[in-house]
């Protein structure tokens, strides 16, 4: 009881003014030196000093008079570190008592990050899933009739020619090869759904190509496919605008220009306007203002008449885009091949 | 495909510039691929030769007095045909010139020659880039005035196309040209296909027969007498050197010139050499030999079709002429071929005898038979036109395969708005196919549209829509973001599991990689995976010899690419990749495995001023599994494991108690012998190993989501318990064994020490228990009751000594 009374009685406010009226006559009187000016920094502001110890003690008081007496020691410890700081400061010592060099790096915690394939294939598929298009996968190593007969692509149609393809080694049988687009999962998924199809199929896609600054024998490749009653031109039209507008900025203008893959009818193929001049013509759009983006195109009745359905009674509409591309024009990438080097001082840029 | 514009005019006017043109093609789906301006010379102009004298000290030599609209020059001159009077392409010092002799670009300079100054040049042919011709000058017909560039007369403008492989029609000029017309609005002029003929009938002339009519549909042929064979006239000349052909003889040059006109490749046989002037169509025979126009003999066989006549082939199909019928200085008669042929045999042949040229490059793109005919007829006017002679009447024609063409398409007015989603006028419609040749004619509901013979690429009414579309322009038609029905959302739980996995790791500061799915038996060998690994996918025709498998595990990747940063990156090397492996199942496609791997090698931070931490070791690539799993709401336990791939007694399979013990993978340092096969020389590298099949049972058996449970309010007792028990005993049992008291709510080994004050083969471990009751609070002695009672517990299933 002895100590809570002690305590109690310097606890008080005008207690705590007389402290403080003492400490600051005691500091006036002190010379310059270092030394003695920690001592009284001990004896007033220190862990055991007189301030500290009244700070202390208030937990001890009634509420009504802990806030009171607690303000009081508060301000007083403010005036005199204040006070400390200037003797200091006049007295040349190098900053506050307790300072730290506060340019010296932090402790950082180990980032992690996605290969920027990954990246750009999320923001891609982000896209398109707040539009309703559902995210599946199917494949790697596929039939050659997905890949390529299904897809209105016959054995020797000349489109074969751009699509030199990796095959497994097998005896007879059907072919089975490395899928060399995403495509065969329109099929796929055609044949085992009723529409309304609406989807986006990421994935690693393989041709035979001897590898250099633009071109990868392993590549990956996004495919959207949606299909239903009352799909037109006009919501490929708008649904790609969407998503050029979401990846490459709100104010970008597209452009669709009629090209030919033989699983659609009509083709298109859709430009933005070049995002490093805005049109004006440079190096990465080749002069022309604009930048080819992607594939696309109405479905084509053959396909949908191969995975069951009635082209008469369902429309859709494809579309394919190469993630790694968009990632090269977007960060200025001049070669591709740094995609599956996986060296750190490329990936650990993104 | 290079269009020279000079060309592209003979067909269609075109009052846009290149650029604006190019573009307008491109769009309409005609890829113009560069807009190149040739013969364009600086410092060459249009000059007049004002005087011809001779060189005072050479008889060859003459000095030619130029005006060159910026003042007269005197040069040396050594060509026999310059004239005073003429007008000529005068080059002044410095013009970049092709050397007449060695054929290299070279710059002109100030020459003495024999003794007088040459002020500049008359230029040949040849020094101005336009063809072989160096025996004279360039003699120019043209009213530009003098010091005008040259370009102005002899320039040209190149297009060249990047066709689509549906389009062979662009293969020819005028297949450009009436894109031209449809973009621009302007008339086409077709090419002139009239021509006198004399009495015979060709029927009475010669023979054809078709027999293998699957691979040629139709065959048409004209017979032209008394031509006489020599150099083309200029003008066919250049047309050809402007696509970088070699000029031959007339009637080749004709043939050729038809071929890039429409697209249409011809053949002209020499009429006399084909026995009985009789042409047959069919297979060639087993082991039949014939020696093509290059020289060359082929030994041929059923799968290629070839022209023959009844003793043997004189051509293969579509691909080249025979030797024995060519055409040659003696050649009087020809019988000139214009055919169709099955593209896919065609481009097998040419493939399989390695014989690609102009001609298999258009028919393997499947030209129309209607072509045949027109082809036919042009060629035979521009032969009667360069070479002379007199055609037969009428020409050979044997058609098969006509009722297979597809002659009309029906395009309903509902059909093309539920395609292109446009309200687009009758007229509109009408006009802009009409614009590309189509005939249409219109019954209300819709249009029975002709499809013209130079269009194999039109075969359904979606082609139509887009032959509407393009030509109007796709920017011009509506967009619109759907007004359909959205399907019904289905969950993808491989796909969330991947995310969830790879969320996980990069919060445990992993980068992920992403490596090759080829790799090679050996290069997996290095791993010693167990021999229940199953069998490769074998790569028929892999893309280099480092890819003739797909990889069955991902630990290679990894590996190889720890390997490569460690000799480049100096913090930390902290991978993961999450991707797929290939399992050979004998039938049908592989088994595609979804599984994850991590690897952690080189120092455990950055350097920084406040110290390091060590190497990355085993415990860290644990840390990495137990964070990433626990964000998975997965328990799991670690336990010792043998893997050959990492190093003996410093591996650990993961497994999950809540799924049954389910093991869902590994985690280990890397065995020494591993490392050194990777060339790895700077240990540890520790790694680890998910499947994630696995891992999506081990989730759905964690019981995601499960009751909240309400939190003890009672005070918690921690008290430090020291143990000295046997090297062999598992940290793991000992936490566990602790566990089992009901007070203790957690047990956490902080220190494990071995050192010189304990016996050898012992180490001591240090736990913090701490003790909790839900109903009360503890008191000191109930907690020692607990710590006796689990001291007591552990000396006697580990004989542990409580450590002084
Ligand atoms: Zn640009």
């Amino acid at each position: 009881m002895t100590d809570s009374a002690n305590g109690n009685s310097s606890a008080t406010p005008q207690a705590i003014e007389r402290l403080t009226s003492s400490a600051e006559r005691e500091l006036e009187a002190l010379g310059g030196e270092g030394e003695k000016l920690e001592a009284w920094r001990v004896k007033y502001l220190g862990r055991r000093g007189a301030l500290t110890s009244i700070l202390r003690s208030l937990g001890s008081l009634p509420a009504a008079d802990r806030r009171v007496a607690g303000a009081a020691a508060n301000r007083a410890k403010a005036r005199l570190e204040g006070l400390l700081d200037k003797r200091l400061a006049a007295s040349g010592t190098p900053g506050p008592i307790g300072a730290i060099d506060v340019t010296l790096p932090g402790r950082r915690h180990v980032r992690g990050r996605l290969h920027p394939s990954t990246q750009t294939i999320q923001e891609i598929l982000a896209a398109f899933n707040a539009m309703g298009f559902q995210t599946v996968e199917g494949p790697q190593v596929e039939w050659e009739r997905y890949n390529f007969d299904m897809l209105n692509i016959p054995p020797d149609h000349p489109a074969r020619d751009s699509h030199d393809t990796i095959w497994i080694d097998r005896s007879g049988g059907d072919g089975i090869l490395l899928r060399t687009q995403t495509s065969p999962m329109q099929v796929r998924t055609l044949e085992s759904t009723t529409p309304p199809v609406r989807i986006v199929v990421p994935g690693l896609c393989y041709r035979f190509e001897a590898t250099d600054a633009t071109h990868e024998w392993q590549f990956h490749q996004i495919e959207g496919l949606a299909v239903d009653t009352d799909i037109t031109f006009a919501d490929l039209k708008g649904t790609l605008y969407e998503f050029a507008r979401r990846i490459f900025g709100p104010d970008r203008k597209v452009r669709f220009r009629c090209d030919f893959f033989p699983f659609v009818e009509p083709g298109v193929e859709m430009a933005v306007d070049c995002f490093k001049c805005f049109g004006q013509g440079c190096r990465l759009c080749k002069q022309t203002g604009y930048i080819e983006i992607l594939g696309a195109g109405m479905v084509h009745p053959n396909v949908l008449r191969n995975a069951g359905h009635d082209p008469e009674r369902y429309t859709g509409y494809a579309f394919g885009m190469g993630p790694e591309r968009i990632a090269m024009l977007r960060h200025g990438i001049d070669d591709i091949r740094h995609f599956f080097a996986n060296d750190l001082r490329f990936l650990t840029q993104f | 495909m290079k269009v020279p514009l000079s060309w592209l005019r003979d067909y269609v006017r075109v009052d846009l510039s290149p650029a604006e043109l190019a573009h307008r093609l491109s769009m309409a789906g005609t890829e113009v691929e560069k807009v190149e301006r040739v013969g364009y010379k600086d410092g060459v102009v249009v000059g007049h030769v004002l005087d011809v004298s001779p060189h005072p000290h050479a008889d060859r030599l003459r000095l030619v007095t130029v005006d060159h609209g910026n003042g007269v020059a005197e040069v040396v001159c050594g060509a026999p045909n310059v004239a005073a009077g003429q007008k000529i392409a005068f080059a002044s010092v410095g013009a970049e010139l092709i050397d007449g002799y060695t054929g290299r670009p070279s710059r002109l300079k100030r020459a003495k020659i024999r003794g007088v100054v040459s002020e500049g040049m008359v230029c040949s042919e040849k020094e101005l880039g336009l063809g072989d011709e160096h025996d004279g000058i360039l003699v120019l017909d043209t009213d530009e005035e003098l010091g005008a560039p040259i370009g102005q007369v002899i320039g040209d403008t190149i297009l060249e196309l990047e066709l689509t492989p549906n389009r062979p029609d662009c293969l020819g000029i005028v297949g450009v040209a009436r894109e031209v017309a449809a973009v621009t609005g302007a008339r086409l002029v077709e090419p002139n296909l009239d021509y006198e003929t004399g009495a015979d009938d060709a029927a009475d002339l010669a023979r054809l027969a078709i027999e293998d009519s699957d691979l040629c549909p139709r065959y048409t042929a004209s017979v032209i007498r008394g031509v006489k064979i020599g150099p083309s006239p200029k003008w066919l000349k250049d047309a050809l050197l402007a696509l970088g052909e070699r000029p031959i003889n007339n009637v080749v040059d004709a043939t050729n010139y038809v071929m890039f006109e429409l697209g249409q490749p011809l053949h002209a046989f020499d009429y006399d050499r084909v026995v009985d002037h009789t042409v047959v169509v069919r297979r060639a025979n087993e082991g039949e030999r014939l020696t093509t126009l290059d020289d060359v003999e082929r030994e041929l066989s059923p799968d290629v079709l070839v022209i023959a006549d009844p003793m043997r082939a004189i051509g293969l199909a579509g691909v080249m002429g025979g030797a024995n019928t060519e055409i040659g200085g003696g050649t009087v008669n020809i019988l000139l071929e214009s055919a169709a042929f099955d593209p896919s045999n065609n481009r097998r042949t040419s493939q399989s005898l390695s014989l690609t040229s102009q001609a298999s490059l258009r028919f393997e793109k499947g030209l129309r038979a209607g072509l045949s005919e027109v082809a036919l007829r042009r060629a035979t006017r521009l032969i009667l036109e360069v070479a002379g002679g007199e055609a037969a009447k009428g020409i050979l024609d044997e058609w098969p395969g006509k009722a297979d063409e597809t002659d009309f398409v029906y395009l309903s007015r509902q059909k093309l708005d539920r395609v292109l989603g446009a309200g687009l006028a009758d007229a509109q419609v009408e006009s802009t196919l009409t614009s590309l040749g189509f005939s249409v004619s219109a019954d209300g509901e819709g249009w029975n549209v002709k499809v013209p013979y130079w269009r194999p690429d039109v075969g359904i009414p979606e082609d139509l829509c887009e032959e509407v579309a393009r030509i109007i322009g796709y920017d011009e038609l509506p967009l619109r973001v759907h007004a359909d029905n959205l399907p019904p959302w289905s969950p993808n739980p491989e796909l969330d599991l991947r995310g969830r996995v790879r969320a996980g790791l990069t919060a445990a500061g992993l980068q992920q990689i992403i490596t090759y799915s080829g790799t090679t038996a050996e290069g997996e060998e290095r791993l010693d995976l167990p021999s229940s690994t199953p069998e490769f996918v074998h790569i028929l025709n892999p893309v280099s010899a480092g890819h003739s498998v797909l990889r069955r595990t991902l630990r290679e990747g990894i590996l190889h690419a720890v390997a490569n940063n460690l000799h480049t990156w100096r913090g930390p090397i902290a991978l993961f990749e999450s991707g797929k492996v290939f399992h050979n199942r004998g039938e049908g496609l592989p088994d595609e495995r979804e599984m994850a791997v991590g690897a952690l090698a080189g120092p455990r931070a950055e350097l920084h001023w406040d110290g390091g931490g060590g190497q990355l070791d085993y415990y860290d690539a644990r840390g990495v599994v137990e964070d990433t799993l626990e964000r998975m709401g997965i328990a799991a336990e670690f336990s010792p494991v043998e893997d050959a791939t990492l190093a003996a007694g410093r591996a650990a399979e993961v497994t999950v108690p809540a799924a049954g013990g389910l093991r869902v993978g590994v985690v280990g340092e890397v065995a020494a012998h591993v490392l050194e096969a990777f060339g790895i020389d700077s240990g540890p590298v520790s790694l680890f190993e998910l499947d994630l099949p696995s891992l999506e049972s081990a989730v759905s058996a964690s019981q995601q989501g499960g009751a909240y449970r309400t939190y003890i309010r009672f005070p918690e007792s921690p008290r430090d318990l020291a143990v000295v028990v046997d090297e062999t005993v598992a940290a793991a049992d000992v936490v566990r064994v602790a566990s089992r008291n009901r007070l203790v709510t957690s047990a956490t080994v902080f220190d494990v020490y071995r050192g010189s004050n304990l016996p050898e083969g012992k180490k001591s471990l240090a736990v913090r228990l701490v003790y909790q009751s839900p109903s009360r609070t503890l008191t000191a002695g109930q907690v020692e009751k607990a710590q006796r009672s689990i001291l007591n517990a552990l000396s006697r299933e580990f004989g542990a000594l409580q450590r002084q």
